[in-house]
């Protein structure tokens, strides 16, 4: 076996026999579904802790205009005192008071929220727009328009968007799931890249310190053993995504096969899963219906393409990456050290997540474009631009600059490495590093 | 001397801004011990690196066993170089494996010699154990046994006795000159000047990037002899000390009226001396003081220091 073979292969082994891998490799996914699950568990858990609220209306314009629903119950009185209700509520009785007083003008315009803990914003928009609702269409009555106009004027418009496809077929997309889903992968990138590219840096780090670096480069090239470390960690990070994916696929099946009993295993089978799929089918109160539409959502999204680029934005990224922070690692005697050298690295990668409602809002705007483009920030741009369709050309000339870059930065990165290893209790600075590139 | 196996020509080495090596020239003859002294920041390991093929000199050359040095001869090469150390959280077993692989040697090859070195060490027992369990003593033993497991042609040492206790010195000792008489060439660098008398057949001395002595220890030590000698007589009570010969510089008594002198000669052939001596009296024992290699160590960088 050649070299770079027998070290990619202790890389590889000492960090997927580790402990932490394997938990994390069960833990991964559970703990996505779990974070996906959050809202919908909230959201019932919140729903048990009704609220009740007293209204005292002293204008007498919204008697029973605030409907009672799964969060809150209105309670209303008449020619009751406020202190009376206040004292009610002091006394745990009813969680707040609305207290609508009586005004000078015709309309009223004034209320007043009385609680002893805070209230959730959701209950003021909420009481806002039902007292809004009721002085407008009182005023829109008073100009003399029927209200029925006025309700068969208001409407609900739900917009589905339809996209042509290259061959001239409709397919109607999700706004929403793909939003989500640019902001996941968005972020798995990120940390994959950071994750994985510090342990290399951790790695050159421990090589160093430990002393054996100068052992092992008398047996092999500095730029064998940087490559191999390089290597031999971005496959482990390939293969945690491997079992993630695999291992969300079987959740979802199982899953799916649980809800659904009715939907043939087979076709599911054919279709590809995500993350995004237990957030969407683990919702509470699933009627069929919903169900059926969840199932479709998912089914519309192309995962394989996103997959495919996710594995290749990853690897080019954290190549990257991997080899300017091995530069790095080779060049400081601890982590600490680290830092003021990895943060101009790390802000274009911040920059990216910064931008990202930008990039959401307008994909394929001049922003999005340059981001994707460019090839510190493009594996994070680019992935969130792909659920919504990246023209083909861009994508090419993305991974190529992608890839240029990154042989071009692991030539300079095996520069600074050879010398930087063998320094030991030297405090570095960018002038000397300038200076290793010309030994 | 036999046949040069390593020959280092002109060798010249910069960094930024210092000199690490001027014009050094060394000849390694084969199956030999050759100590490499010097002073810290001396450039024994500039030297020893570009052996190492670590670093390249920047002019000058080093033949290998009569052929250019290059990519191949690492295999044949052990290196134990003063800062080392070893994965703290893999096991030693699979640690050794990993590091003579790299050095060319298979697997399977590789797992049979070194359970056959841990058994001569007797330190079978630690195969399975994780390398921040052990000691340093017991690390360096693992160091030096991954240094020599491929059989190298050349093995060099850089301050191969730090850190181990006497007894484990005087393992290495043996074990490094079982090494030479089976083949190998040493190189070793060391500041211990007591190990370089005990073990080195020839050594050279650099300091500030230069070679200042190079031969074997033995003709190093008549060159710098400053005629000292050390007498045990039974003096004539007569015979006249004030010779022009010798003087006499400490002059003690011993036990039975013997004395003990010791005496810087002005003649050159020993012979002479001796016959000078006779005439003083009853000669016990006669024996020349060679200066140490501590000495001339110290008096050498101290030369070079001042000029």
């Amino acid at each position: 076996m050649n070299k770079i073979g027998i070290i990619i292969q202790r890389e590889y082994l000492t960090r997927v026999r580790k402990p932490s891998f394997i938990i994390m490799t069960f833990l991964g996914p559970i703990l996505m579904a779990g974070l996906m699950l959050m809202p919908a568990l909230l959201a019932i858990f919140s729903s048990s802790s009704k609220k009740s609220i007293a209204v005292l209306d002293e204008t007498h314009w919204f008697k029973d205009k605030f409907e009672s629903d799964e969060d809150y119950t209105f309670v209303y009185f008449e020619n009751e005192s406020v202190d009376n209700l206040k004292a009610r509520v002091q006394q745990g009785i009813f969680d707040g008071l609305l207290y609508i007083p009586m005004t000078e003008l015709s309309v009223p315009s004034r209320a007043e929220m009385i609680s002893k803990k805070q209230l959730p914003m959701s209950l003021k928009r909420h009481i806002q727009t039902a007292m809004k609702k009721e002085i407008e269409s009182e005023k829109l009555h008073a100009s003399g328009i029927d209200p029925d106009i006025i309700n068969s004027i208001r409407s609900d418009v739900s917009i589905s968007i339809v996209r042509l496809d290259e061959d001239g077929g409709e397919r109607e997309t999700y706004a929403e799931v793909n939003y989500a889903i640019s902001f996941i992968l968005a972020i798995i990138i990120y940390f994959a890249i950071f994750t994985f590219a510090s342990s290399v840096m951790r790695g050159v780090i421990e090589e160093k310190t430990n002393r054996i670096v100068e052992v092992i480069i008398s047996s092999v090239k500095p730029f064998q053993l940087m490559m191999g470390k390089i290597i031999g960690l971005g496959l482990v990070g390939i293969t945690q995504f491997v079992l993630w994916i695999i291992l969300t696929f079987v959740i979802y099946i199982g899953f799916s096969s649980l809800m659904l009993p009715s939907v043939d295993p087979q076709t599911l089978l054919a279709s590809e899963s995500s993350l995004i799929s237990e957030q969407l089918s683990t919702l509470p109160e699933m009627t069929d219906g919903y169900l059926s539409k969840v199932f479709e959502i998912i089914h519309s999204i192309n995962f394989t393409n996103i997959i495919v680029c996710f594995f290749i934005y990853f690897i080019g990224g954290y190549m990257l990456y991997a080899s300017v922070f091995a530069a790095i690692g080779s060049a400081v005697d601890n982590e600490t050290d680290s830092q003021q050298f990895i943060l101009p690295f790390t802000l274009p990668m911040i920059a990216a997540l910064v931008v990202s409602n930008l990039i959401i809002d307008n994909p394929d705007g001049t922003v999005a474009f340059w981001f994707s483009i460019i090839p510190f920030t493009s594996p994070i741009t680019m992935l969130m631009r792909l659920p919504f369709d990246v023209p083909f050309w861009e994508l090419v000339l993305s991974v190529s600059l992608l890839v240029a870059t990154f042989i071009f930065m692991t030539w300079i990165s095996a520069k600074v490495y050879r010398t930087g290893v063998l320094m030991y209790g030297k405090k570095i600075t960018y002038k000397e590093l300038f200076k290793w590139l010309r030994y | 001397m036999t046949t040069p196996f390593i020959c280092v020509k002109d060798v010249t080495k910069k960094y930024a801004n210092h000199l690490a090596l001027d014009n050094v020239s060394i000849l390694v003859p084969k199956q030999s011990i050759y100590g490499l002294l010097g002073p810290n920041g001396a450039g024994k390991t500039s030297l020893i690196r570009i052996l190492n093929q670590i670093t390249a000199p920047d002019s000058g050359s080093v033949l290998f066993d009569g052929e250019s040095l290059s990519q191949k001869h690492i295999s044949h090469i052990g290196y134990l170089p003063e800062e080392r150390g070893l994965y703290k959280k893999m096991k030693v077993g699979e640690q050794a494996v990993y590091l003579a692989q790299l050095k060319g040697v298979n697997k399977h090859e590789a797992q049979k010699k070194l359970k056959q070195w841990f058994k001569k060490f007797e330190i079978l027992g630690w195969w399975n154990r994780k390398v921040e369990e052990l000691s340093k003593g017991m690390q360096q033993k693992i160091q030096f046994i991954v240094t020599i497991v491929h059989n190298p042609d050349l093995l060099i040492f850089d301050e191969p006795f730090s850190g181990f206790d006497p007894i484990n010195v005087n393992l290495l000792k043996e074990e490094i000159l079982s090494l030479r008489d089976k083949g190998a060439t040493v190189i070793f660098s060391t500041h211990n000047m007591a190990s370089v008398e005990e073990i080195c057949d020839h050594i050279a001395l650099i300091n500030n990037g230069k070679k200042v002595l190079e031969g074997s220890v033995m003709a190093i030590k008549q060159q710098f002899r400053t005629h000292k000698y050390e007498v045990f007589i039974h003096r004539n009570e007569t015979a006249d000390l004030t010779t022009e010969g010798y003087e006499i510089l400490e002059r003690e008594q011993v036990v039975d009226g013997s004395e003990r002198w010791v005496l810087r000669s002005a003649i050159q052939d020993n012979n002479e001396l001796l016959h000078l001596l006779l005439k003083a009296g009853h000669l016990i024992s006669f024996r020349e003081i060679l200066p140490s290699m501590n000495e001339i160590f110290i008096q050498q960088v101290s030369k070079s220091k001042h000029a």
